[in-house]
């Protein structure tokens, strides 16, 4: 047989002259790119500064990068006595744990009841609609619920996260499973295949790839989930210092938090996309990942 | 490809007498895919089955299969009765059935393994039905880096590899071009005449039915029944599927067959035009 897959013999010569200037090209290319980024950055928090500055905007409501910036100087170099309920970094713990906590705990039993219930389609019929009704409720509200039950712990805001967490990993899972393709699964099960192992070795792979995609979702969500139960009342954490920043009429405060929780986020999206392409690398590139943000 | 001892376990009869399938819509009403099914595949024979498009060949083969249950009628395979999946059948579809996130090896090596043979051994013998269907050194491919023809050669591996009695076929080369369709049907009957199983194989395309079987089952438009079964006496090893195609006896029973079939091709063609008007 002589199939060449992906094999492509350029003689030498050839390869040098036609494979740099396409590089060079692809390179400025990226740096027109980022110059580009660079400077809108600069522009928005510029014009930000100098209208804060000219008094346009008021920065006592729309504060200031330059006082975010000092803010988050002194949140990191006062130590136990940059919020009065201790150090920034266990803030910042507090949250992340509650976070992290209500992430595993909603994305363990999105998948579970997912799966289970895409697997059985009496089941998927039977509980379809309160599954339904109960997304329609805004779940936020429970936080109400949780604190009172709960109190001014960890509980209520882990319960919080994997409320919201468990949904949106739940719908993914669930649909991931009845997307599974009929011959796939038929003829698996000709072959000779368990049950078992036809949601080991068909099932779940094949629903992955969708709940790998509502995971960067989900750890939105997770924290959501915290900051809500934090606000809403808590001995630590980030919502807490949130509040008390708004509380105290300091915008600059609100802000500093807010990009610590995106920075936050951001880490962990990272991380979520190097698993993703681990698990997933068995995917087809797409043409539209490089063009995605 | 070099000739192999033969392995496999002999073709098992296929008998279908008296079938009639009906399937419960959503909405309640009653709809009758194929109605009093009659015909048998003699074991080690290559059936082929044609009829206008929704005749319910498919769901013939399904039956076969055990995936489904007729609603009158029996199923038997090697003289038993179907119920549930059968032993000893393998299927293979239009679309492909690979694994897109397992290799090349470990689709093809999926058979043996459902069936609890040790990973070692099912991917000694994957590699070696690899090498049979001409993809030695691909194995650690990906189905998406493969070519149609290609992925159609993993799937007869991974079909073949639990050397079925009988392999299920529905419309298996539907969707390649015409040379490489061409190729792999030389390629199926080069392992066939190894395994010898029993074949039942769905085809829109007439020639090909002629071309491969020895026997040919002509269909009824819906709801399907079996109108007419001509036996392909044409002398095997056949050769080249594309010369066949010229030689005088096979000219002539593609005309006697496509009297037969033309009638029910042109009622299902009327009706789903006035369908459409």
């Amino acid at each position: 047989m002589t199939q060449n897959v992906g094999a492509y013999a350029i003689p030498a010569t050839e390869q040098k002259s036609s494979a740099n200037p396409g590089r060079r090209i692809a390179r400025v290319r990226r740096a027109k790119v980022l110059a580009a980024q660079l400077l809108l950055a600069v522009l928005i928090i510029g014009s930000w500064q100098l209208l804060t500055t000219w008094k346009v905007l008021d920065p006592f409501f729309y504060g200031q990068p330059s006082g975010i910036v000092k803010q988050l100087k002194d949140y990191f170099t006062q130590g136990d006595q940059a919020t009065e309920f201790g150090s920034y970094w266990s803030q910042i713990f507090t949250t992340l744990r509650e976070a992290v906590f209500g992430f595993v705990c909603g994305t363990v039993g999105g998948i579970v009841v997912g799966v289970g219930l895409g697997v059985s389609p009496f089941m998927a019929k039977v509980i379809g609609p309160y599954i339904k009704i109960f997304n329609a409720i805004p779940r936020i509200v429970l936080g109400s619920i949780f604190l009172v039950a709960f109190g001014l712990g960890q509980t209520p805001k882990i319960l919080l996260s994997s409320v919201l967490v468990f949904f949106v990993v739940f719908f993914n899972a669930f649909q991931g499973v009845r997307e599974v393709d009929r011959n796939v699964l038929n003829n698996a099960r000709v072959l000779g295949a368990s049950k078992l192992r036809i949601v080991k070795d068909v099932t779940l792979p094949s629903a992955l790839t969708w709940i790998i995609a509502s995971l960067h979702t989900a750890f939105g969500f997770a924290i959501i989930g915290a900051i809500v139960g934090e606000m809403l009342g808590a001995q630590s954490g980030l919502g807490l210092v949130i509040t008390t920043a708004q509380n105290q009429f300091n915008p600059d405060g609100v802000f500093a938090s807010m990009f610590v929780i995106a920075a936050i986020t951001l880490v962990v999206e990272f991380l979520l996309t190097r698993l993703e392409r681990r698990l997933l690398s068995w995917r087809p590139p797409s043409p539209t990942e490089a063009a995605a943000i | 490809m070099a000739t192999q001892p033969v392995t496999g376990v002999p073709g098992a009869r296929i008998e279908i007498s008296g079938v009639t399938k009906r399937f419960l819509t959503p909405s309640g009403e009653v709809f009758t895919a194929i109605k009093d099914v009659d015909f048998e595949v003699e074991p080690g024979q290559f059936c082929a089955v044609v009829g206008p498009t929704g005749c319910g060949k498919s769901t013939t083969l399904s039956l076969v299969s055990g995936l489904d249950r007729p609603s009158e009628g029996e199923v038997r395979v090697a003289g038993r009765p179907v119920d549930g999946i059968a032993e000893g059948v393998s299927y293979m579809f239009q679309a492909d059935a690979l694994l897109p996130w397992k290799t090349v090896l470990g689709n093809v090596a999926l058979g043996p393994s459902f069936r609890g043979v040790r990973r070692k051994e099912a991917e000694t013998a994957a590699r070696d039905w690899l090498r049979r269907v001409g993809l030695a050194g691909f194995e650690d491919r990906h189905p998406h880096q493969l070519s149609g023809g290609m992925r159609k050669r993993v799937g007869m591996a991974a079909a073949l590899i639990n050397e079925p009695r009988i392999l299920l076929m529905d419309e298996p080369f539907g969707a390649l071009d015409v040379q490489t369709k061409a190729i792999m049907q030389n390629e199926l009957i080069g392992l066939w005449e190894q395994l010898r199983p029993s074949v039942l194989f769905i085809t829109h395309d007439l020639e090909e039915a002629i071309a491969l079987a020895d026997r040919v089952v002509v269909m009824t438009s819906g709801p399907g029944s079996v109108k007419a079964v001509f036996d392909i006496d044409l002398p095997r090893p056949r050769g080249a599927i594309q010369d066949i195609r010229f030689q005088p006896e096979f000219l002539e029973l593609h005309r006697q067959i496509w009297e037969s079939l033309r009638e029910e091709v042109e009622r299902t063609y009327a009706r789903t035009a006035g369908v459409a008007a």
